[in-house]
């Protein structure tokens, strides 16, 4: 019912609007079109300037209203993302007096120059000392943010630091997966055409297989896999080596100032160094539930909003301590293997897999 | 005026000039008349203008409202777009990739320098018809099969096109990981490829018109900044959608006959391992976006020179540096081809190869900066009188300026590493192209409507159209920037489960609220657009603008030719308003001998 109601109401407006736009063109006619133009005129100069006032304080208002919910609000969660918020900050500085002065300039001149019988126009077509300034000063203030930038993105961009820590993230259809090499610090090799998704959701290499011409890599059989949550620890690089095993991804670390794309078949890395602990970041945000999320980034399919990946931030022990509750994939997926595990029956399993 | 005499002269040059008999179909369906034909694109894009943009309404409402139950949007649009009164995921992903497609290739391409491209490039330069009136037509009517097909993916079972319009693979190519890249896929590849056909006849067409059907004395450096840039835009568009159309032939092979071009080591749930490898996803990327970056100018330029016309005619003086706003439209034409990859700074690209792309793009501001200074100059010390075309030319310059500054953020990849992909992006993108460029179309369909229909639009009603359509503009993009800043990505259907994101949802209900207001203004629009046609004040002078350019010295309707007699030779540049005192004189008029050189 309500529907049909807005849909009267916003008729009615319509007919408003309409048959008072009628009206004044009626009496614009009767008193005469030129003059008419020229009340119109001063009508609109008025609201020009007065559209260029309410603008600039709705800007203030708006950044009043809503800046407090940017990242900017606090600091960065990463050491990288420090030198990202200095380089947002000094880009505001320069685009933001761009804009106060061109707008400014804009409606002031439109105000002011608006039509009046009384003037006459300035002929003026070309200067080339004009066109000089405004070539050179853009393009000197834009070197400065060019080698400003790329600075920084070499750093962003450059080899992690030796001892960081890997991190394996692989994104699928509908959320991430993660790997650590495990106690021999070596990722084993892996090969897409392996993958069970009930045991072996990353496809890794850990028995001969002759159909597909594999064979077995000793190193996949301590990689430790997990979903959900990645652990990392504070004050400690670490490095993430990016892949996907279906469409693109991509791993959006927003705290940390950071994104890469997962491509398939094409494996990209990204480094950063946390500042924060996940239990810090509550306290910095004020935030009792807050998370550091891995927002996936990049359009890959209908459940695209909700693949969401969390990352802890800890300190070392408490890594330490995660870890070692880790059990590697393989062993998950062959209890037997494992020589801590209770022997039981195993004979019959090692004949049924042969 | 001489001209006046013209007035009444349209209806025997009807029956005289060039006369051939015009049945209903070849005057109105099958026409090779340019100004018919521009009107033709104009009308099928003001249609997907307005599909594209309830199709933006429709997906606002469940980011605004996504708690809401909408159970009579059900009964209007079935149960696969909206279920339970909430618009489905794949019916949201749909609905924004349709926009997308639609507004950035059918309306603001095709809706913008199709039309004004067909009508002023004659008009304008002096001709009576483009070079090949056929293969125009054959443009229209590809353009028009394109506009069936893409409608009729609305339709299919499993869905239109549902993978974002720039149709990255593997996503695009694999049916299985999206149900929205089976049949409606398909679909969405044939349209595409018919729409280049369509901007290829179209531009190969305009530039010819241009080079070689000026009329005497219309020199190059005589033309309006209107032909220059359309000459531009027809240049980018002609050496940059052919490499799309590669790209999408790559695809539909990969699609359809297993061929792995941009596939590789894939394992889709549900299905499986996929044989194919060594393909590359980036490869696709690339082809895309050596057209896609163009095809941004390919949009804006038009609205440009369209832009630098009105404001220069309102302004009742030159446009201010003439050869400076020819040549800065010339290196952005050049540097459009040289900075696609600077949507992909987050793909593992090479540092040093995005270094470059830095650099280029960032270059773009230098040109970019040069018409907005000029601009502003040209306002200044002016006359300005504020009619709806010049409103909408003035609305153009301040959302370029606030849209151009943001693409200095994004341009540098350091900051781009953090905002690709977030909101920040959909207001940069909106603003200084989207919204923007529509803002030259508006213009250009106000201050040439008289030409086109001999009426004058209801000026009221622009006025209002205008100051809603600016104010809400603003009110919608504005504040994304912050949610971009803010790291929130964009194409997601549903925040509420994000911690660092669910804080906007207030302020996402109230930018859908807007965006509805908006869009009932355009409607408004459109009325007084089809009411004006019909019931419009007549136009009553020649030349309503008191302009200084060609299509003002043709009869109020000019029928096909232009003009009834010999085509007006011309003498000097476009832009003489305001010298030696005279108020303006038209490119018609010999130079005197005691004239000042500017």
């Amino acid at each position: 019912m309500t529907i049909y109601l807005t849909i009267a109401v916003i008729i009615l407006v319509f007919l408003i609007i309409f048959q008072i736009s009628k009206a004044s063109e009626y009496v614009g006619i009767l008193k005469g079109e030129e003059q008419n133009r020229k009340n119109a005129n001063k009508v609109n100069g008025f609201l020009m300037i007065s559209f260029l006032i309410v603008g600039l304080i709705g800007v203030w208002y708006c950044n009043d209203l809503l800046f407090s919910k940017t990242l900017l609000a606090h600091s960065s969660a990463s050491v990288q993302g420090e030198r990202v918020d200095s380089m947002l900050w000094i880009t505001l500085a320069i685009t933001g007096i761009v804009f106060i002065i061109t707008q400014i300039l804009l409606f002031w001149f439109v105000y002011k120059y608006q039509e009046d019988d009384k003037r006459k126009v300035f002929y003026f077509a070309h200067s080339n000392k004009l066109e000089f300034l405004w070539t050179a000063v853009p393009a000197i203030v834009l070197t400065g943010l060019v080698i400003f930038g790329l600075r920084n993105w070499y750093y962003f961009t450059s080899d992690a630091p030796k001892d960081a820590m890997v991190v394996e993230v692989t994104g699928k259809q509908f959320g991430w997966i993660y790997r650590y090499p495990g106690s021999d610090n070596q990722f084993g090799k892996k090969y897409y055409k392996n993958i069970d998704p009930a045991s072996n959701s990353l496809g890794l290499i850990w028995s001969d297989n002759a159909t597909l011409n594999l064979k077995d890599d000793p190193a996949s059989h301590d990689d430790i896999v997990t979903e959900q949550t990645m652990y990392v620890v504070k004050g400690k690089p670490v490095k993430l080596i990016i892949g996907s095993r279906d469409v693109i991804h991509d791993v959006g670390l927003s705290q940390f100032r950071l994104k890469m794309d997962a491509v398939p078949g094409i494996p990209t890395t990204m480094w950063f160094t946390p500042k924060f602990t996940t239990a810090e970041m509550k306290k910095i945000t004020g935030n009792e539930n807050f998370q550091y999320e891995i927002s996936c980034d990049q359009m890959c399919g209908n459940g695209h909003y909700s693949m969401k990946g969390v990352i802890e931030v800890v300190e070392q022990e408490d890594y330490d301590l995660w870890l070692a509750k880790q059990k590697p994939l393989y062993l998950q997926s062959f209890p037997d293997k494992d020589p801590n595990a209770p022997k039981t029956d195993s004979t019959a399993k090692t004949i049924a897999k042969n | 005026m001489s001209n006046e005499a013209n007035l009444h002269s349209h209806d025997s040059h009807d029956t005289n000039h060039e006369h051939h008999h015009e049945t209903f179909i070849t005057k109105y369906v099958f026409s090779q008349d340019h100004k018919m034909i521009a009107k033709q694109f104009l009308i099928t894009g003001m249609v997907w203008a307005v599909l594209g943009g309830l199709m933006s309404v429709l997906f606002r409402l469940q980011l605004g409202y996504p708690d809401s139950h909408f159970s009579w949007l059900e009964d209007i649009l079935g149960k696969w777009w909206v279920k339970d009164g909430q618009i489905t995921p794949e019916a949201y992903y749909a609905l924004v990739t349709t926009h997308g497609t639609v507004l950035v290739f059918f309306v603001l391409t095709a809706g913008l320098s199709g039309t004004f491209a067909n009508f002023l490039i004659p008009l304008q330069v002096g001709a009576r018809d483009m070079a090949s009136p056929f293969m125009n037509m054959l443009s229209y009517w590809f353009f028009f099969a394109a506009s069936c097909i893409m409608l009729s993916s609305m339709f299919v079972e499993t869905g239109p096109f549902s993978g974002g319009w720039t149709a990255y693979p593997p996503l695009s190519a694999l049916g299985s990981a999206s149900p929205g890249s089976k049949t409606g896929m398909d679909l969405w590849i044939i349209a595409m490829a018919l729409f280049v056909v369509s901007s290829l006849l179209g531009g190969l067409n305009y530039i010819v018109t241009i080079l070689n059907m000026r009329t005497k004395g219309m020199s190059m450096t005589r033309l309006p900044l209107t032909i220059w840039a359309l000459f531009f835009t027809a240049v980018l568009g002609v050496l940059s959608f052919p490499v799309l159309l590669s790209g999408f032939i790559l695809l539909i092979f990969d699609r359809n006959f297993g061929t792995s071009f941009y596939l590789s080591d894939i394992f889709v749930n549900g299905v499986g391992a996929l044989p194919n490898e060594g393909g590359s996803a980036i490869l696709f990327q690339h082809l895309f976006w050596f057209l896609g970056h163009p095809e941004v100018y390919i949009i804006l330029l038009p609205a440009m020179g369209m832009v630098s016309e009105i404001l220069s005619v309102n302004s009742r003086k030159p446009i201010f540096g003439y050869m400076a706003m020819i040549g800065s439209l010339f290196s952005i034409a050049i540097l459009a081809f040289l900075v696609w990859a600077h949507h992909m700074f987050v793909t593992g690209l090479n540092p040093f190869l995005g270094s470059i792309f830095v650099l280029l793009t960032l270059l773009i501001a230098v040109p970019s900066a040069i018409k907005v200074f000029n601009w502003l100059t040209t306002l200044w010390r002016g006359n300005i009188r504020f009619t709806p075309g010049m409103m909408f030319a003035i609305g153009f310059v301040s959302l370029f300026i606030s849209g151009g500054l943001t693409g200095i953020w994004l341009g540098n990849s350091a900051l781009d590493i953090h905002l690709h992909d977030t909101y920040f992006v959909i207001a940069h993108f909106h603003i200084v192209m989207g919204v923007a460029s529509m803002f030259g179309m508006f213009a250009g369909i106000y201050h040439w409507y008289p030409k086109m229909y001999g009426k004058h639009l209801n000026n009221t009603l622009g006025y209002i159209h205008f100051w809603i359509t600016i104010a809400g503009a603003y009110l919608i993009f504005w504040p994304m920037h912050y949610e971009g800043l803010a790291g929130m990505p964009r194409r997601y259907y549903d925040y509420s489960n994000w911690e660092s994101f669910k804080q906007f949802a207030d302020l996402n209900r109230f930018i859908s609220t807007v965006a509805m207001i908006v869009f009932a203004t355009q409607l408004l629009f459109l009325f007084n657009f089809f009411y004006s046609i019909f019931k419009g004040r007549k136009v009553t002078s020649l030349n309503p603008w008191q302009s200084n350019t060609l299509e003002w010295t043709t009869p109020l309707r000019p029928g096909h030719g232009n003009w009834p007699g010999e085509i007006p030779e011309v003498y000097r540049w476009p832009y003489d308003y305001g010298k030696d005192g005279q108020d303006f004189i038209p490119q018609t008029t010999p130079v005197g001998e005691e004239e000042s050189h500017h």
